[in-house]
């Protein structure tokens, strides 16, 4: 990548990449395949949460116990990833570094406040995801650097969670979705609530006012609605062939409300169980 | 200047070496290389499913790996399907199905749709009308309308257990 600089292009699962060259969209003169590469492919359990290397299959994380068992927002969000087949090929930190707004993943990394480890010349340097995705199909990855892994914090065993999107088939990009995680206390209040939304802007968005909204809050229909309406204000979503900037808005608060709901409902579950 | 590369590889059960571009797609290197013609070509971006195979075991879009990156690999494609059957069957009972129910009209996405079918009965040897829906949502049939295919898969279903 140091040689070859703009002209290079990583190659990793290759489900969004490879459409890109058959399309002739893109023309890279030369592609680096990190298939071949040992370190890349793994899961661990750390105390700073599970470790996992970027060109683990999304299958391999979706079926992983480990992840099922602490971090099973995560394996909830990679079911909504195209189809198996796609899954089967398609590598955690690939769909990470793509940063596509209408992804699942980018939601996910950056509503759990994951960190990302990179890898440039014998250096490597840790970046929130807040920090790691910047724009539409951007993100602050210099072009001589790769993604080494990722760390999700683990989830509380607790916690409710949810993904909800709307997509015109099942397995089609999403045309708006959200990733939501709460947890109570001892009292039924809410702590630590984490929203991102994907779809709606260059990249998956943290909805910071509407967990803002519900902190130390009883959670019920009403707080819900009320948290979600102030996605109102902080959204102005693109519009293209698949939906208008409005149906996007609107859909962005449904949605919302829907995974906040069934999150809540899931950690009563989670904490009579 | 191309460089071209060695490979090799198990294809059905036979050993398959070749010479090819890095750029050539492990699709085209079955259907031209090797003269495999069953596994199609349809959209080329990983979305209608007809070039599905299986890599190492797992369903994969031949469209979307390149034939270098499939060096040293096990595949199956639609040529292979048989050969799983029992001893003495001429067809798989997923193809078998298939020809039952009418699982088919023109054909062209029928080998994706068998090699899918192949992976998910594997995992699930009884699925639910609404699970194989799902699952077959990744492999796209403008003839059919579906629902004869989904009759197939759960014909197939009740003769894999029956065996």
């Amino acid at each position: 990548m140091r040689r070859h600089g703009l002209d290079a292009k990583i190659l990793a699962g290759g489900q969004s990449l490879v459409p890109l060259l058959n399309l002739r969209l893109t023309k890279p003169k030369i592609l680096v395949d990190l298939n071949g590469v040992s370190g890349l492919d793994h899961i661990r359990e750390t105390s700073a949460g599970l470790r996992i290397g970027a060109m683990t299959r999304q299958s391999g994380v979706e079926r992983s116990a480990i992840v099922r068992e602490k971090c099973p927002v995560l394996a909830e969000a990679i079911r909504h990833i195209g189809h198996l087949a796609i899954r089967h090929r398609g590598t955690i930190g690939g769909s990470l570094v793509h940063a596509d707004p209408a992804a699942e993943l980018p939601a996910v990394a950056l509503a759990l406040d994951a960190k990302f480890e990179v890898l440039g010349d014998g250096m490597a340097r840790a970046v929130c995801a807040d920090e790691f995705f910047i724009d539409y199909l951007t993100t602050s990855l210099r072009p001589d650097e790769i993604l080494g892994e990722i760390i999700f914090p683990v989830l509380q065993p607790s916690s409710g969670y949810a993904v909800e999107e709307v997509a015109r088939r099942h397995g089609d990009f999403a045309v708006a979705g959200v990733v939501a995680v709460v947890d109570l206390d001892g009292e039924g209040k809410i702590i630590g609530p984490r929203v991102a939304l994907f779809g709606v802007a260059p990249t998956a968005v943290r909805a910071r006012a509407v967990e803002q909204a519900m902190i130390g809050q009883q959670p019920g229909n009403e707080l819900i609605r009320d948290a979600a309406a102030l996605l109102r204000d902080m959204l102005d979503p693109p519009g293209d062939i698949r939906a208008s900037s409005a149906y996007r808005k609107r859909a962005a608060a449904v949605l919302t409300v829907r995974a906040l709901t069934k999150a809540v409902q899931l950690c009563h579950t989670r904490r009579l169980s | 200047m191309t460089t071209h590369c060695a490979i090799e590889m198990t294809v059905n059960d036979k050993r398959y070496t070749g010479l090819v571009e890095p750029r050539l797609s492990l699709a085209d290197f079955l259907r031209d290389h090797l003269g495999l013609t069953g596994t199609h070509v349809g959209c080329e971006q990983g979305i209608c499913g007809s070039c599905t195979i299986l890599l190492n075991g797992e369903t994969v879009r031949s469209c979307l790996l390149f034939a270098v990156q499939a060096h040293g690999a096990t595949i199956v494609t639609i040529e292979g399907l048989a050969a799983k059957a029992k001893s003495g069957d001429r067809l798989h009972p997923i193809q078998q199905g298939f020809l039952e129910t009418v699982g088919f009209q023109c054909g062209f996405c029928t080998p994706g749709f068998l090699m899918t079918t192949y992976e998910f009965l594997q995992e699930n040897p009884s699925p639910s009308e609404e699970e194989i829906r799902e699952r077959l949502t990744g492999n796209l049939c403008r003839c059919t309308g579906y629902q004869n295919i989904v009759a197939a898969v759960q014909w197939a279903a009740e003769r894999l257990r029956a065996r």
